[in-house]
């Protein structure tokens, strides 16, 4: 607890799942450290890529197979337009919070100065081209690359 | 507690929030900055006016709002109180912590 009495400095917040409850938890946490004078860079890897893929970030959806904590039957889940259902739902909760959708909730960190960043050897494993993403992507940059944007005292590392 | 500040005693919470917004005047502000290492401009009081109209009226603050405002965007907002904005704006105001997430 030395450096800077383990004071964080920055947040490196890694995003590898596109559904949208681990979205929004990068999203809060990235812009939450932002809001306490803390730095923060995401790095978008694997199908997180798709938080910040221009014609997939605005169809995230939330998981009702394979998740408990819906409570829900697996084979219920697993119906036709149940994801969607369950989408809407929590996408009125979340208005009613104020949440911001995906796309703006990317503006809103870019204005808040969060760096983001889309992992090269997952950009080339899905085919996708920078100019698929969201507009104000910081670049394409390789694992190594992100480490050595983390680097320094006080630095945290989050994998969603 | 009591403190100190622009030649008069005001009343503060722990975290130094003044906690009654009454004793708030344009001085105690400008001191408050100071201690945050800001140097105030016009365009802080505009904000800083906004952020206490919103407070009057009630209205909980989020960066999202501040945004939305038409008083200031969100990269401004920070170019002028680049450390923790929103925490930094509401002491300066004399207003409560906020408490959003976003």
């Amino acid at each position: 607890m030395s450096e800077f009495n383990g004071e964080i400095r920055k947040m490196m917040i890694i995003l590898s799942k596109a559904t949208l409850d681990n979205v929004y938890a990068a999203f809060v946490l990235a812009n939450g450290a932002r809001m306490e004078g803390i730095e923060a860079e995401m790095f978008f890897t694997f199908f997180g890529l798709e938080a910040i893929h221009k014609e997939k970030l605005e169809h995230l959806h939330i998981a009702t197979v394979g998740n408990p904590a819906m409570h829900m039957p697996t084979l219920l889940g697993g119906l036709p337009g149940m994801e969607a259902f369950a989408t809407s739902m929590m996408k009125k909760e979340m208005e009613k919070l104020d949440m911001p959708d995906v796309h703006e909730f990317l503006d809103i960190m870019k204005a808040s100065g969060v760096k983001l960043w889309a992992c090269k050897l997952a950009m080339e494993m899905f085919h996708y081209k920078k100019e698929d993403m969201y507009e104000d992507i910081d670049g394409v940059i390789t694992v190594g690359d992100f480490y050595k944007q983390g680097s320094g005292l006080g630095t945290h590392m989050l994998f969603i | 507690m009591d403190k100190q500040i622009a030649g008069t005693t005001v009343q503060v919470n722990e975290e130094g929030y003044m906690t009654n917004f009454s004793e708030w005047n344009q001085q105690i502000g400008t001191e408050l900055a100071k201690e945050a290492n800001l140097d105030m401009t016009p365009r802080h009081w505009e904000v800083i006016t906004y952020l206490q109209t919103e407070f009057k009226n009630d209205v909980p603050l989020s960066i999202r709002k501040i945004g939305k405002s038409g008083v200031v965007d969100i990269k401004e907002f920070y170019a002028l109180f680049p450390i923790a904005p929103l925490k930094t704006a509401s002491k300066i105001a004399g207003i409560p912590k906020p408490a959003s997430c976003i």
